[in-house]
């Protein structure tokens, strides 16, 4: 090989690097979570509304369920709420809300502006919970399949696409394989 | 005295650099040692290019607290590890393990030093080709 080749070859293999590095930068964020095909952390939390009352994992055993972490304090989630509440309104899975970091009066509150689309919310204030299911942005959504395994998490907004081409399948493989 | 002033001005140190942090007491300076070796080799996920022991994120203050009442309860720095591990993956770690996927990451600056020896080594090779190829003719 000529060696007066070698620094344009050098330069093309940098170019190329360069490359892949701008065609993942988006993904660059995005971390998978370890929790994929894992049984779900265990949880044991108050319901937001009646703190007397609490709800583990357990009692959502035998029914899938979608877990939305959010927070008034939360923009995202106040821009995925109608998403929210449209897969609410489909009526094919509970959708739980775990209201993290925030105070009572907020979080009701803010329900009471936007409209209150979960079955139940459950009050994670410590965020011992959201650490437990590696959340580390808001929102945060997961599908758990009636076996309590997690089976998909969705980081940040949710769209109408991913209801449709992500949480829907899942829920109707569910269904037909049992 | 000289290690009086020594020990102040390590104190000093620790002072400047946690100063924006919630006071935690530890039964030991090994534990504090451990909580502060800890918290700089792990990293805060929501402002990714800072660690635990730098960031104000709320999320970094929650698993500074993991962090520490695993420390106090007498659990090792793998243990630690694994739990955030198992959570976050691999991501949260900034020293990476090697394993398959990060091969290329811990071999990499290795084959570049090799790959560069041996350009150095064809390049001094051809130099000193031409400087004896010149020589006999003077």
């Amino acid at each position: 090989m000529n060696s007066r080749m070698v620094p344009l070859l050098a330069f093309i293999m940098l170019l190329a690097l360069l490359l892949v590095g701008l065609k993942i930068a988006d993904r660059k964020t995005f971390i998978p979570s370890p929790l994929l095909n894992k049984p779900a952390p265990a949880f044991n939390l108050p319901v937001l509304g009646s703190p007397e009352k609490h709800l583990s994992k357990e009692s959502f055993i035998g029914r899938p369920y979608v877990v939305n972490f959010w927070g008034s304090w939360c923009i995202t989630c106040r821009a995925e709420h109608p998403v929210i509440t449209h897969l609410a309104k489909m009526n094919v899975v509970s959708v739980v809300g775990m209201n993290f970091r925030d105070e009572p009066e907020d979080a009701i509150a803010w329900l009471k502006q936007f409209g209150n689309p979960y079955e139940v919310t459950l009050t994670d204030y410590d965020a011992r919970t959201s650490v437990d299911f590696g959340v580390y942005a808001a929102p945060e959504t997961f599908l758990i399949d009636d076996k309590g395994t997690v089976v998909f998490k969705h980081l940040g907004q949710m769209t109408m696409d991913v209801i449709e081409t992500e949480i829907l399948p899942r829920i109707a493989g569910m269904e037909s394989g049992n | 005295m000289k290690m009086k002033l020594s020990g102040l001005l390590i104190l000093l140190l620790t002072f400047s650099v946690y100063a924006q942090q919630e006071p935690l007491v530890f039964e030991s300076q090994q534990q504090q040692d451990r909580f502060d070796k800890l918290t700089l080799e792990l990293r805060c996920l929501v402002c990714q290019n800072q660690n635990l022991a730098d960031s104000d994120a709320p999320l970094a203050h929650d698993l500074r607290r993991e962090v520490y009442e695993m420390v106090q309860s007498g659990q090792n720095n793998e243990d630690i590890k694994k739990f955030l591990v198992e959570r976050y993956g691999d991501f949260v770690l900034y020293r990476p393990p090697v394993q398959n996927n990060t091969y290329l990451l811990w071999l990499g600056p290795l084959l570049l030093l090799i790959g560069g020896g041996l350009v150095l080594r064809s390049n001094i090779k051809q130099r000193t080709a031409l400087i004896d190829a010149d020589e006999p003719e003077k």
